[in-house]
């Protein structure tokens, strides 16, 4: 895999044949071998039980590895008191954990107050953090019961980087709050770690936010063994197993053209739809009106376009319209709005098959 | 020991039936006036506090001062049985309001709902709805208070009526261990039995307590 | 009136005059604090153990139902027959009294912490006697504290009692009045102790309200929204009659 051949430059978490048997005889985790590379989100998924979560605790220390070694920054970690270790580590938790008793601004200090930070210094970076993950000045003299749920989670992330750690590690940090909130919450933990870059471990079972979310996915299942350790990109492409495949989902041939901007495309001039069995209706300064022609509709009431796609748009984007357009051609528009080329989706069909047929060449 | 026991035996029994009415009584009329005082702090929720806060002062006197308080209240003599029933009632009543109505508090609002919305009215749905979900929490404070009653009770044997209290005395006068001991085990057993019976009767009326696995 | 005429001279209310009713307050506070702390000194480090590590939780659990069966009466008299009259065996019987209602609690306020709290405390690199004392111990001081005012209640109820076999306190008042067949001293005992336990109680539930964070006592929620939630209502924080005198 990946990490195995040293791909990366400079790997900050290493996992070197790491295995965990709790005392219960279950083995959780089984000679795991990855890498997490410095200043990346590596997330772990894979359905519950595979031992991912088990993983991410060995990070810090919260669960002992049985035999193997775990390194950061080519150190191991038993070398140093666990403690001490932890408090150079964000940790964020599935129900944040926030402490009831303190307030949110004391809540944000507590790695700072147990290092011994100055009290003042502590709480102007917490201010400063309460601000960062998206939460207003008056936030701060809250108790967690006054919180919603994604306001929790988002003083969980701050309380995580109070200290500055270099590296992170989350445990479905944003699974109990609701899809909407899950969302905005991604998005803005994607802008944080854009300023942050630090180095994340990051646990979920679900594959979206692994796709979403992850510079690197590792896989993980039953029995603690990885079963792949890729981009985002190559698991969708490229699933190394039945397994894999099937985690992934039915529709990961379509995700998978997120990765791919349309500018490779080659379209047809805007001209060759303007006459013929379907007509694209334009308005004066170019710009896309509706479909008009027999058996689609009347030219007094064109159908509608269904959408344009830019430049940069994803093949995502284009695959979209063309199966929603009501007559199988996506349209693309410039800066203005104006049309300046579309695609059918015969044509679109033939340059994805190439597309894939060129990428498989080049892995095999 | 044994000795105590077998010359005394009608002694001890009749302390010992003394013990359980002036400890039951209590508990019964308990049953029936905090039932509906905990209905009306939850019908009319601005009663809560008022009732809360009363019970817990009520609660709060020593019940050897309110067995003494109460003669020239109610106007009984101060050797009167009933002075210790009415407190241990007082005492019952005070800690049992809270918990009726904290048990009520507790049924799920959209339980309720939905019983109102099949057709229940408001008393039918009371007593086949509310109270039987309400029902291991207001069990849990009758065992409470019926301990605490069969404890209490043996204090009032310094006015003269005390159960199982009148071994503990004639053992303290006669320097003599066997009574005061006899007395304890008991008034330990009797609570012991008192429990186990509110606990049977929780398990055989309120069966979908158990199956959760948190008990 | 002529039951009130021992309360109401002013004879009986002299500051530093023994046998006064003063006297006997101070008395009384005495022995009630004293059990306490002892009471504490016990229970609340055992509590705290079997919380904390799950051991012996049977004794915990059944500690305070154990308690409220012992017959107050019967055990000071037990023990007073055994050991002999003094402060001694009466402090015991006490203090064997307040152990069980603070054990309970305290066992029952760790127990009733949110895990996640814990985790995140280790997790972020506190030591175990750290996470102890800044997260367990004020997380579970809501019921700790309604454990403590139980055990006040009872102390100060039954130290009354102990006035039978010798002990001062206001006790004394109730047990001479009883003796003497004086029922204005009687009623004067009676109406003193109970004021002073209704005081005791207050006072013990304005302490909670000082020492319990508002964001563990409900009081942070009860702040912000005026429609009262269930949530704002929490076990512990006003008076739970819980526990037997």
């Amino acid at each position: 895999m990946a990490g195995a051949e040293g791909t990366w430059s400079a790997t900050l978490i290493t996992f070197d044949e790491v295995s965990k048997t709790f005392p219960d005889g279950t083995l959780a985790v089984e000679r795991l071998n990855f890498e997490l590379p410095t200043g990346k989100i590596t997330v772990f998924v894979g359905p519950s039980g595979c031992g991912k979560t088990t993983s991410l605790r060995m990070i810090n220390r919260m669960v002992e590895p049985s035999s193997g070694r775990i390194l950061i920054d080519g150190k191991d970690i038993t070398s140093q008191d666990a403690a001490l270790l932890r408090r150079s580590i964000g940790y964020v938790i599935q129900h944040a954990g926030l402490f009831p008793h303190r307030t949110v601004i004391e809540n944000i200090m507590t790695v700072p107050t147990l290092i011994g930070t100055d009290k003042k210094k502590a709480r102007s970076t917490a201010m400063e953090l309460l601000e960062r993950v998206g939460l207003n000045d008056s936030m701060a003299d809250k108790y967690p019961v006054q919180l919603s749920g994604g306001q929790e989670q988002r003083v969980g992330v701050a309380r995580a980087l109070a200290a500055d750690p270099p590296v992170l590690l989350m445990d479905e940090p944003f699974s109990a709050v609701d899809p909407i909130v899950r969302g905005g919450l991604q998005t803005e933990f994607l802008r944080l770690q854009g300023e942050l870059g630090k180095t994340i471990a990051f646990v979920t079972h679900d594959i979206d936010e692994a796709i979403k979310l992850g510079d690197m996915v590792a896989v993980f299942k039953e029995g603690g063994h990885l079963a792949q350790y890729a981009t985002p990109r190559e698991l969708l492409e490229n699933p190394a197993s039945d397994f894999v495949a099937e985690f992934v989902g039915r529709d990961r041939g379509f995700r998978s053209l997120s990765f791919d901007t349309s500018d490779g495309l080659v379209l047809d001039p805007v001209d060759s739809v303007r006459a013929g069995s379907e007509v694209l209706v334009l308005d004066d300064a170019g710009r896309p009106v509706g479909w008009t022609g027999p058996g689609i509709a009347p030219e007094s009431n064109p159908a509608s376009v269904a959408g344009t796609f830019k430049a940069h748009d994803s093949l995502r984007v284009v695959t979209d319209l063309a199966i929603t357009s009501p007559v199988g051609i996506a349209i693309r528009v410039d800066e203005n709005g104006t049309a300046d080329g579309v695609i059918r989706h015969q044509s679109l069909v033939r340059q994805l098959d190439e597309r894939r047929r060129q990428r498989s060449g080049v892995t095999t | 020991m044994i000795d105590y026991i077998s010359s005394n035996t009608e002694v001890i029994w009749r302390a010992f039936s003394e013990h359980v009415f002036l400890a039951l009584i209590p508990v019964l009329l308990a049953i029936v006036i905090s039932l509906p005082l905990g209905y009306l702090a939850v019908r009319y929720s601005k009663l809560y506090y008022p009732l809360v806060n009363v019970s817990s002062i009520l609660y709060a006197i020593p019940s050897l001062a309110l067995f003494l308080l109460l003669p020239p209240i109610i106007g009984t003599r101060v050797l009167s049985p009933l002075n210790i029933i009415i407190a241990l009632t007082i005492y019952s009543v005070a800690l049992m309001v809270r918990v009726v109505a904290d048990g009520l508090n507790s049924v799920d609002p959209t339980v309720t709902q939905a019983a109102t919305a099949m057709g229940y009215r408001r008393i039918k749905r009371l007593f086949s709805v509310e109270l039987p979900i309400a029902l291991p929490v207001m069990l849990a404070g009758l065992r409470v208070a019926t301990v605490a009653n069969v404890s209490i009770v043996s204090v009032g044997a310094l006015l003269g009526v005390g159960g199982l209290g009148a071994l503990f005395l004639r053992g303290l006068q006669l320097d003599y261990l066997d009574p005061i001991i006899v007395g304890i085990v008991l008034s330990v057993l009797l609570a012991a039995v008192c429990d186990s019976v509110i606990v049977l009767v929780q398990r055989r009326f309120t069966p979908w307590s158990r199956v959760g696995g948190r008990a | 009136m002529e039951y009130l005429e021992f309360l109401l001279d002013p004879a009986n209310w002299e500051l530093g005059q023994s046998g006064a009713i003063p006297a006997l307050v101070v008395d009384h506070l005495f022995y009630t604090a004293l059990t306490l702390v002892i009471g504490a000194l016990i229970a609340i480090p055992v509590g705290l153990y079997i919380g904390h590590t799950g051991r012996f939780a049977f004794v915990a659990i059944n500690a305070g139902n154990a308690g409220r069966s012992l017959p107050t009466l019967g055990l000071i008299i037990f023990l007073v027959t055994l050991i002999g009259f003094g402060l001694v065996p009466v402090i015991a019987a006490l203090v064997v009294l307040a152990i069980p209602p603070i054990l309970t609690s305290t066992y029952a306020g760790l127990r009733a912490i949110d895990p996640a709290s814990v985790d995140a405390a280790k997790g972020m690199g506190m030591r175990p006697l750290q996470i102890m004392f800044r997260v367990e111990i004020p997380m579970a001081l809501p019921l700790i504290m309604s454990g403590l005012r139980s055990a006040t209640l009872q102390v100060v109820s039954t130290a009354t009692v102990c006035a039978y076999v010798g002990l001062g306190g206001l006790g004394r008042l109730l047990i001479d009045g009883i003796a003497l067949n004086q029922y204005d001293r009687v009623v004067a005992g009676a109406v003193v102790v109970a004021l002073l336990a209704i005081i005791l109680d207050l006072g013990a539930a304005a302490l909670q309200r000082l020492v319990v964070s508002p964001g563990v006592s409900g009081r942070a929620l009860t702040r912000t929204s005026n429609t009262p939630s269930k949530r704002a209502v929490p076990a512990g924080s006003d008076a739970p009659p819980s526990e037997a005198r």
